[in-house]
């Protein structure tokens, strides 16, 4: 092949191939980034865009293929190889220690000596001239864990910085961020690339692509479909590589008569353990026959909500009211107890808290509802009359392969989905609340399960669904609620609804004030 | 005054002797802990280090190779921990206490096998043991009211490991607060996978972490077989490397708060065992055992956050495993 | 990441145990022969002095009744995710609850008193137990370290009660007086043991509240919650499981089950309270649990296995001269190790050598 002119590439991958397992997560990837340039990787949760990036920064190590540093084959091992070559990342989860200083973690690894003193003048300096150079400023002498998330970032990338990057590598940056520390991340993305380095940047939000990459490589289920140059390409263009099918505006949900209000909560707020307030003051009313979708950004206080309306967590003030009465505040406000009255739940972390890992699919499939006397002879659990159970729901629900005795931890994201939907609807109940129904989840298997909880909908039951995914939320809803920092946003119709807007809603725009 | 010392003068030196085991094994599950390893194994790692000292102490006559032998064999029990705990990431608690039944038992099968005297080691004659010792102008300030007594046998009068232990305190503090080591090794023990990402060994540091508590704990023992007592007896540790761990809980994982709890364990047991058949009026007998269980009582209410708060490392107790 | 190997459940229930048995056993017969011992004698000793003869029979089920005891007490606070160090304090205080009631209610028909001193021990080992289990449920102290310092707690307590308080009069040794006749629980010579085997009804109970534990934590909504707890507090919490009053309570039922000791000791062979009639059962529990997988089944198992060590090397102090019994203690300390701490370490061994067999 004839040699391009010029530098040769910053990194260059060649057949890069990666297996956890069963799981083909790389498969023999190539990939060329060229020096100066913000290249975006971009790909659907799961499609192995953060599995290749920690084979480039050292933290697993590929199966087969080579990779290229400045058009040289490089061996890189572990983390510390990655570091002398030049390559940084930033993690999706920080890598800080929270009760060390920023200096601290700044010098971690690249302390300059046996001793501390004479290695932390030279950071402090360094620190200030970074972060005077890129916008970075950050206390040194600030402790991590006092940070709010967008510093801490900031931290991170100082690190990356003070040990030398040349290659900076961040995984999915913006989704712990509000809409103007992601701006400001931005900005000290471009002000490297016009320092000459080389910025890797893996998401799944095509704004962001389009926004700020020079060249973009797309990634499906673990192959690299598609390079293009971000000016020469466009959102539905990549949507399309990205999930292999051409995006259609979702079909106008079929119209209901409006039910009783089944769900309803006025003046909700929830405090995390550390007793920051999550909700916000949020009133929202669930009727039946009817999907009410809630975006927002990962992380601004959906999963709290969620929990307080569920009964796990206890609200701190406000009121809950299920089918006319009021559960909160009143006694035996908890999980078990809503679970009677006909409340289903999908948590938002199925593989955390959704079923037992380390148990049979059939033990999976009655959890929460384990007193039930359906598999109770005698007052003991009945095996036989379990796994008959699971068996029914995998049938229904078309959970493969159809085994109750097979460990849960052992069917794919989809199925194990698919198990937890099944129980949580199988008991037909009154309302029945979503988190993310389909993270992590294949193509087939979010098909299905849009249409089971359409169906739920039809059959004249509440329904409100809690995900991230945009496109989701417009798929299924039939209004809207929008929370951004624990306070809902405002509400659309889905008729009204488009991407720009909820788009604004969930950065914290008023629907006012975007008017 | 006088009356006052010969009183204050004997618990106080007592003290001083009976922290400094404590302080030698605090400071070393200290270490442990601050790389991420619990460690309830102190106690074995003491009691393989007061037969091994004691047993070379007889054989050779010497003290010094006893220490050596202490070190070595506290050191071996460590590794293994360590090998099970960061190589196999297998369960912390269940290796420390996997230590200290074997400990227990190899030290009665190997005394008996070795000296036949019903599993102790014979007595060790002076030569073999620590003895105290007189500071350099202790008889010059004799005449010196009341400071020259403290001098003498306080200050002056306590063996060679005394001493040691109480250096460590300031060492420990510095090499942790002060050195990269130090800030590799807490960080092993608050975020490993933020050492993993710096490019620098989690499991490295992790296992120095357990090998300088296995030498600290190698000391305790010694100094409980060769300078405390004179020859192993059988589960001659009773206890201590439990205290010890309550005395880095009570310590908040700090060197200095670690001595001033040794201390005062080291007091609690000074007057009980001044007050062992003392009678009190209208009690009776002096129910020594409530001075014995304070400090399990106080580590319970302080873990309890009946009174401030007791944070452990982060990780600590949690294998390092890389993470999809 | 390297997943467990996945090996069929008889490796993992029967080979594994087997195996790491057997390397503690190897480990300890080398120690033997590095001391200038005969291993082969030892271990021939050992097997006689356990199952040799029908007495010998009779003195393994004694020890192994105290070991199954305190297995159950360790699994099944396992299976509740906690780790209870603390079966030696509640054994002790188990003993305290036996002896109250088996002095101070002496006019109680046979079988009522018996009855009474067994819930009184009982309760008085679950209340032990419970205090750190709600140490740990409601105000977040590390059970591990609250069940140690408890373990010395009961020793303090117990050493000043038996000396200064429940001490017979006019004795010189820390014991109470002897129980009366009807507090003994009948002994099993009906099976041939003589009279002086102190093997008693306690096996019988022992074999029930294995049972019992079965049933309980595999078998009712009660014990699945239990599990749910035992494997992610997360899970606990999104099916509404009360995550601390599953502790409290798994706490409770180790602490009973651990004073299933002091029934077989005091009330089967000692009919009094001594100090430290717990003699580190409590410890062997660990080893016990560990081996049986945390299973009933597996936990009587190990409790036969590790009576009969402690059987045999009682004999093998006799007969064999420089091998003393605690080389049990040792034995049973490597197979926690192995089983516990280096668990994994055979594992991948056998994954590679069973892996053609199964293709």
């Amino acid at each position: 092949m004839g040699a391009p002119a010029g530098p040769p590439p910053a990194i260059e991958l060649r057949g890069i191939d990666k297996r956890f397992g069963a799981v083909h997560a790389n498969h023999a990837i190539d990939l060329v980034v060229r020096r100066g340039h913000i290249h975006g990787i971009v790909g659907e949760n799961g499609a192995g865009k953060s599995t290749l990036m920690a084979i480039l920064h050292g933290f697993y190590q590929a199966d087969a293929g080579t990779i290229l540093v400045n058009g040289d084959e490089a061996r890189i091992r572990d983390s510390r190889d990655a570091i002398r070559l030049g390559i940084e990342m930033v993690h999706q989860h920080f890598m800080l220690v929270e009760r060390f200083t920023v200096l601290e973690n700044v010098m971690l690894g690249a302390e300059g000596g046996a001793l501390l003193a004479r290695g932390a003048a030279r950071a402090r300096a360094e620190l200030r001239r970074l972060g005077a150079q890129y916008g970075l400023g950050v206390d040194p002498d600030a402790l991590v864990e006092d940070l709010p998330v967008g510093a801490q970032q900031r931290v991170e990338i100082l690190k990356a910085l003070y040990r030398g990057a040349e290659v900076l590598i961040l995984d999915e940056p913006t989704g712990v961020l509000t809409p103007q520390e992601a701006d400001d991340l931005f900005r000290v993305l471009r002000a490297l690339r016009d320092q000459g380095r080389t910025v890797l940047l893996i998401t799944h939000k095509l704004r962001e692509i389009m926004a700020i990459t020079d060249r973009v490589s797309v990634m499906r289920t673990g192959q690299m479909v598609a390079h293009r140059d971000t000016a020469t390409t466009t959102p539905a263009e990549l949507g399309e590589l990205m999930i292999g099918r051409r995006l259609a505006a979702p079909a106008p949900l079929p119209p209901m008569p409006r039910g009783p209000v089944l769900l309803e909560a006025r003046g909700l707020s929830v405090r995390d353990p550390a007793g920051v307030e999550r909700v916000k003051d949020a009133d929202l009313v669930l009727r039946g026959g009817e999907i009410l979708g809630i975006a927002g950004v990962a992380g601004n206080g959906q999963g709290e909500l969620l929990e307080a309306l569920t009964g796990i967590r206890r609200p701190v003030a406000g009121e809950i009211r299920f089918a006319g009465e009021t559960v909160f505040p009143g006694p035996g406000f908890d999980a078990a107890g809503l679970r009677r009255r006909g409340l289903g739940h999908v948590p938002e972390d199925r593989l955390r808290s959704g079923l037992l890992r380390q148990d049979s699919a059939a033990a999976s499939a009655i959890l929460g509802y384990q007193n039930d006397p359906r598999w109770r002879r005698g007052g003991l659990l009945s095996p036989a009359a379990m796994a008959a159970h699971a068996a029914g729901l995998m049938r229904d629900f078309d959970v493969r392969p159809p085994e109750p005795a097979l460990r849960s931890a052992l069917f794919s994201g989809g199925n194990q989905q698919k198990l937890i939907l099944g129980r949580e609807i199988e008991r037909d109940p009154k309302v029945l609340l979503v988190g993310q129904p389909t993270r992590g989840v294949d193509i087939g298997g979010i098909n299905a399960i849009h249409q089971r909880l359409l169906a739920h909908r039809a059959a004249g039951r509440a329904v409100l669904v809690v995900s991230v995914e945009i496109e989701e939320i417009l798929a299924l809803s039939d209004r809207i609620l929008v929370m951004c920092d624990g306070r809902i946003m405002g509400e659309l119709t889905a008729a009204e609804a488009n991407e720009r807007e909820l788009g604004l809603m969930m950065a914290g725009v008023t629907p006012d004030e975007a008017a | 005054m006088t009356e006052a010392l010969d009183i204050l003068l004997p618990v106080l030196g007592a003290t001083l002797r009976l922290a400094t085991p404590l302080l030698l094994a605090a400071l070393a599950g200290l270490f442990s802990e601050r790389a991420g390893i619990v460690d309830v194994g102190l106690e074995g790692k003491m009691l393989v280090g007061a037969f091994a000292a004691a047993a070379t102490a007889a054989v050779t006559g010497d003290v010094l190779p006893g220490v050596l032998a202490a070190v070595a064999a506290s050191c071996l029990l460590g590794m293994v921990h360590a090998y099970g705990c960061i190589t196999l990431r297998g369960s912390q608690v269940v290796s420390g206490m996997a230590i200290n039944i074997i400990a227990s038992g190899l030290t009665a099968t190997l005394a008996l096998a070795w000296f036949g005297m019903g599993g102790q080691t014979p007595a060790l004659p002076a030569a073999a043991r620590f003895l105290p010792l007189d500071l350099p102008g202790a008889d010059a300030l004799a005449d010196v009211p009341v400071l020259g007594r403290i001098y003498a046998s306080l200050i002056g009068g306590q063996t060679m490991l005394v001493y040691l232990a109480l250096l460590l305190v300031p060492v420990s503090a510095f090499v942790l607060a002060r050195t990269r080591f130090g800030l590799r090794l807490r960080a092993a023990g608050e975020h490993p996978a933020a050492v993993d990402t710096a490019g620098v060994s989690v499991a490295r540091l992790r296992y120095a972490g357990v090998l300088i508590a296995s030498v600290l704990c190698g000391i305790a023992g010694a100094y409980v077989a060769t300078a405390q007592g004179a020859g192993f007896q059988r589960d001659m540790i009773a206890g201590r490397g439990y205290i010890a761990l309550a005395a880095m809980i009570l310590g908040g994982w700090r060197p200095g708060r670690i001595l001033l709890t040794c201390l005062l364990f080291g007091l609690l047991d000074a007057v009980a065992i001044r007050l062992q058949g003392a009678v009190l009026p209208g009690i009776g007998a002096f129910p020594v055992q409530a001075i014995q269980a304070l400090p399990y009582l106080l580590t319970v209410v302080l873990l309890a956050g009946f009174m401030g708060r007791a944070i452990p490392p982060r990780a600590s107790g949690q294998p390092y495993v890389k993470e999809r | 990441m390297s997943a467990p190997a996945a090996l069929p459940r008889w490796v993992d229930l029967v080979l594994l145990p087997a195996l790491n048995l057997a390397l503690a056993l190897a480990i300890t017969a080398l120690l033997v022969l590095l001391t200038g011992g005969e291993p082969g004698a030892a271990l021939r000793a050992l097997a006689v002095g356990s199952v040799g003869s029908t007495d010998a029979i009779g003195y393994t089920l004694y020890y192994a009744t105290n070991m199954a005891f305190t297995g159950l007490a360790v699994a099944v606070a396992f299976q509740a995710g906690l780790f209870n160090i603390g079966a030696e304090g509640q054994a002790y205080l188990g003993g305290l609850g036996v002896a109250l009631v088996a002095l101070n209610l002496e006019g109680l028909p046979p079988v009522l008193l018996l009855a009474m001193a067994i819930a009184g021990g009982a309760a008085f080992g679950a209340a032990w137990a419970a205090i750190p289990g709600w140490l740990q449920a409601r105000r977040g102290s590390h059970i591990v370290i609250t069940t140690i310092m408890f373990n010395f707690l009961a020793a303090s307590l117990m050493v000043y009660l038996i000396v200064n308080v429940l001490i017979a009069p006019g004795s010189m040794s820390p014991e109470t007086r002897r129980f009366a006749e009807a507090a003994s629980l009948p002994s099993l010579s009906v099976l041939g043991f003589a009279p002086s085997v102190p093997v008693n009804l306690a096996l019988i109970l022992a074999l029930v509240a294995a049972l019992g534990v079965w049933l309980l934590v595999w078998r009712t909504p009660w014990g699945y919650g239990l599990r749910v707890v035992g494997q992610s507090p997360d899970v606990a919490r999104y099916a509404g499981i009360d995550e601390g009053r599953v502790i409290i309570a798994a706490m409770a039922l180790s602490g009973a089950l651990a004073a299933g000791v002091a029934v077989n000791e005091l009330l089967g062979a000692q009919h009094k309270l001594l100090l430290g009639f717990t003699g580190g059962y409590g410890f062997t529990g660990i080893a016990v649990a560990l081996m049986g997988r945390n299973h009933p089944a597996g936990v009587l198992l190990a409790a036969l296995l590790f009576g009969a060590l402690t059987q045999g090397g009682a004999e093998m102090a006799f007969e064999v001269p420089d091998v003393p019994s605690e080389i049990v203690v040792l034995i049973q300390g490597l197979v926690i190790l192995f089983t516990g701490a280096l668990g994994t370490m055979l594992r991948p061994v056998l994954a590679r050598v069973l892996a053609p067999a199964r293709a």
